[in-house]
């Protein structure tokens, strides 16, 4: 049969208390995989979980080292604040919540995305349409028509045809002499149209 | 041929600080001490 632990946390203490590391021993080994427990629940880290562990200790150590300790009986859950307002502590030195890291089989962040293009990504997509407005600007009329109805208006060559009151084929030839005009330009003033 | 499954030990185990944090936290007990003196307290750490 199972011997019942009959010394109270209180008496451990005052046994600390009196100078036996022993009891320290005893208070930590019964209560320590609660603790361990409690602030894992909050970090979700077995590094952060250690140190806020450790730190709790350290505190109730010298708390108790300083005879600053009255509340007898409830030694646990006067632990259990400290290691809560450690945590407190933890999360607001990294102003964050408890974050969901994924594991190496699964990541999280494979699966969400933010579509939306950063600063730096933003300046440089002005910046390439600005040079590519710039360029068009520069194509004779005839292919510049022809080039805006088929990219900016998404019009079909037929259509574009029948507006510029030319052939089908006359409006291909202009779409494609004007991105060859483009091509050259490009290469010729060394411009880098890539985001 | 047939596997035992049956025999595969759980691989969970539970959660409990590592034992050189508790030999730690012991091996400091040990070398804290605090001197009063009046309202004041001073901790000191032996060697």
């Amino acid at each position: 049969m199972k011997k019942i632990e009959t010394t109270t946390d209180a008496t451990l203490v005052r046994q600390y208390l009196d100078g036996s590391e022993d009891a320290l021993s005893k208070l930590i080994n019964r209560h320590q995989q609660r603790i361990y427990n409690f602030i894992f629940s909050k970090v979700f880290d077995r590094d952060i979980t250690e140190d806020i562990f450790q730190d709790t200790f350290i505190k109730v150590i010298r708390t108790l080292k300083r005879g600053k300790y009255n509340e007898e009986g409830k030694f646990l859950p006067w632990v259990m604040r400290i290691s809560h307002n450690l945590v407190i502590d933890y999360f607001r030195k990294n102003s964050r919540m408890p974050k969901f890291e994924g594991s190496e089989d699964f990541n999280i962040f494979s699966v969400l995305g933010d579509p939306a293009l950063n600063a730096e990504k933003q300046i440089i997509k002005d910046q390439v349409e600005t040079d590519v407005k710039k360029l068009i600007d520069e194509l004779p009329e005839d292919q510049k028509e022809v080039l805006y109805m088929r990219l900016y208006k998404d019009m079909s060559f037929k259509e574009i045809a029948e507006q510029t009151n030319v052939s089908i084929n006359t409006a291909l030839g202009r779409m494609r002499y004007a991105i060859i005009n483009l091509r050259k330009m490009v290469e010729k003033n060394n411009i880098v149209l890539t985001n | 041929m047939q596997k035992l499954y049956s025999y595969q030990k759980s691989k969970s185990e539970p959660l409990k600080p590592k034992e050189s944090t508790i030999e730690f936290l012991l091996s400091y007990s040990k070398a804290l001490s605090v001197m009063k003196y009046k309202k004041l307290a001073f901790d000191t750490i032996l060697n």
